[in-house]
């Protein structure tokens, strides 16, 4: 399935993004349509996390052009690229240590002045129930499932039409990768909530995506259909073969 | 035994002051990992700020309750204090985030340097006295010829300081303010990502620990009866160190530094030396620096993320 037609949510354009004079992005081009899961595979250090963050504005990409629904969100401060419903769980999770779980979501939750709060948190508890026995507990004390839970929910507690996930496969046991995956494939069926996912775990996020690109030092080499590239010899062998799925 | 409860009131006094100013330290800390040099001296503004509005209400206006004066005198020095603050951030903190570490220190002391100055320029050099405002003295007993007294001023202070400190204490736990303050304390960029406008949080926090300081410098103005363009620096010294003897960056440790500073100053000045009390603070912030630098309250540096 490569439905690829119509006017991308998200569209990246030769994005090149540095940190100080170090090119981290050397001029990336990326599309997301609604109701996509689209995955960015690569190796540690190709720079996806990067893209992830300079969607968001935080560092700006210093050439090209990003643009959500049609508007150029390039030169946006990071809380108003939030407003426009983009939500991300970042690389390192990123959960606030020192409030609990149920402040954590309700960080979430700012843009709407928890307007809906009672019955998202519900719908969160749901879908991830540790976070409901672990509501009073500070979020530092939680375990890196538990974190990444949290992560992806207080994401989704600001109602958002795009979600960005950071590797939130890393560390994780299978089990818990599985719930995960098992989550996000739920909620963009159900929901038709469209996902950009950036993950190292190759299989498991291939398997997932409807799209898929490949990211090498900086640049994008390879895009296809997820089932494309899980059958792609090259992608095989660098991201899928050494049995770590 | 009379003289040291007696001190122990006039500490207790003393120390709800230093506790309120030394709030707007460690939240200016906790958010932006800076120490606000100048917050002293905008102390220092906000009780001439209450000298004035409150000749103006009582002398020009005849509002003849004084406490009915005070209450207005407060909230208009909470006001125009947290603006200053606010000018000051955006005019001389703010272009400077993210250049070389010490260059907002840099700025917030030669912030201090033309507050104080100005002060003395447009106040003048000498000490500027109210009429007295508050008289009313209690005597809770008197034994061995000595009277140990509690005065209505030292009532004031108290209850002010608790009442303030604990709507602060609400603001801070419990709304959304407080909740989008403490997150850019933990994390400013996840902040950012969750829709916080960090730049404003950051802004609020310094007019917060302002408007705190002016309640400080109302209450310090009935408390002495005079006000002098130095008197920023002494108090924001014995401020700062009380907010790094609690801890720095924790809340609770700056108001319990607060009350320990006050203490130590007091009963310092009682039993070894009224001479030198800066002295004796001073020692507490390089022994407290050395040996512990995470105060009290504070948490070890380990924690951050
Ligand atoms: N804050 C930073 N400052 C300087 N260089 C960075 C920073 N973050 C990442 N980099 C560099 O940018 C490149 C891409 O990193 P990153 O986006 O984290 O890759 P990935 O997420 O694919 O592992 C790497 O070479 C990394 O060292
Ligand atoms: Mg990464």
């Amino acid at each position: 399935m490569t439905a690829t037609n119509g006017s991308p949510l998200l569209a990246i354009r030769g994005v090149k993004t540095y940190y100080g004079n170090i090119i981290a992005l050397k001029g990336v081009d990326v599309d997301v349509h609604p109701g996509e899961i689209v995955t960015l595979i690569g190796a540690n250090g190709a720079g996806k996390s990067t893209l992830m963050m300079t969607v968001f504005g935080s560092p700006q990409a210093r050439e090209g052009r990003i643009t959500y629904q049609g508007q150029d969100i390039t030169r946006m401060p990071p809380h108003e690229i939030a407003r426009l419903r983009i939500a991300q769980s970042p690389e390192g999770r990123r959960i606030f240590p020192r409030m609990t779980v149920l402040e954590n979501l309700q960080m979430g939750a700012s843009l709407d002045g928890l307007k809906y709060f009672d019955e998202d948190a519900e719908k969160m508890f749901v879908l991830f129930p540790r976070l409901k026995e672990r509501l009073n507990q500070r979020g530092g004390t939680l375990s890196g499932g538990e974190q990444q839970m949290l992560a992806i929910a207080r994401a989704l507690m600001a109602r958002p039409k795009l979600l960005m996930l950071d590797e939130p496969s890393l560390g994780l046991a299978p089990l818990i990768v599985k719930q995960i995956f098992d989550a996000i494939r739920e909620l963009n069926r159900t929901q038709g909530l469209t996902v950009f996912l950036v993950e190292q775990n190759a299989y498991h996020a291939l398997k997932l995506a409807h799209r898929a690109y490949v990211m090498v030092n900086g640049v994008i080499t390879m895009t296809g259909s997820g089932r494309e590239l899980l059958e792609n010899p090259e992608v095989r062998a660098a991201y899928l073969e050494g049995g770590r799925h | 035994m009379e003289i040291f409860v007696q001190q122990l009131i006039n500490g207790i006094t003393l120390g709800s002051i230093y506790g309120l100013i030394a709030i707007g330290y460690t939240m200016v800390f906790g958010i932006i990992g800076m120490v606000n040099f100048s917050h002293g001296d905008v102390f220092m503004v906000s009780a001439f700020f209450a000298l004035i509005f409150f000749l103006v209400l009582t002398q020009w206006l005849g509002v003849s309750s004084v406490i009915v004066a005070l209450i207005i005198v407060m909230v208009i020095s909470m006001i125009l204090t947290g603006l200053l603050s606010w000018a000051i951030e955006r005019i001389a903190y703010r272009p400077l985030r993210g250049s070389f570490r010490l260059a907002p220190l840099i700025s917030a002391i030669g912030m201090s340097i033309v507050l104080s100055n100005f002060i003395q320029v447009a106040q003048g050099p000498r000490n500027k006295p109210t009429p007295p405002m508050v008289r009313d003295v209690y005597t809770l007993w008197d034994a061995n010829g000595y009277a140990v007294t509690l005065s209505l001023k030292q009532i004031i202070i108290i209850a002010v300081t608790i009442i303030l400190l604990a709507a602060f204490w609400y603001l801070v736990q419990k709304t959304p303010l407080g909740r989008a303050q403490r997150a850019c304390e933990q994390d400013r960029k996840m902040a950012g990502l969750l829709g916080i406008n960090v730049d404003r949080t950051i802004s609020l926090t310094f007019v917060m620990g302002a408007a705190l300081a002016a309640v400080a410098g109302t209450l310090f103005l009935m408390y002495y009866g005079v006000v002098h363009f130095a008197d920023g620096f002494a108090p924001g010294i014995m401020a700062f160190t009380a907010a790094v003897l609690g801890g720095i960056g924790s809340l609770p440790g700056a108001v319990l530094g607060g009350l320990l500073i006050g203490l130590i100053e007091t009963l310092w000045g009682q039993y070894v030396s009224a001479d030198y009390k800066n002295v004796a603070a001073f020692s507490i912030l390089v022994v407290v620096l050395i040996f512990m630098p995470q105060g009290i309250l504070g948490r070890p540096e380990v924690e951050k993320v």
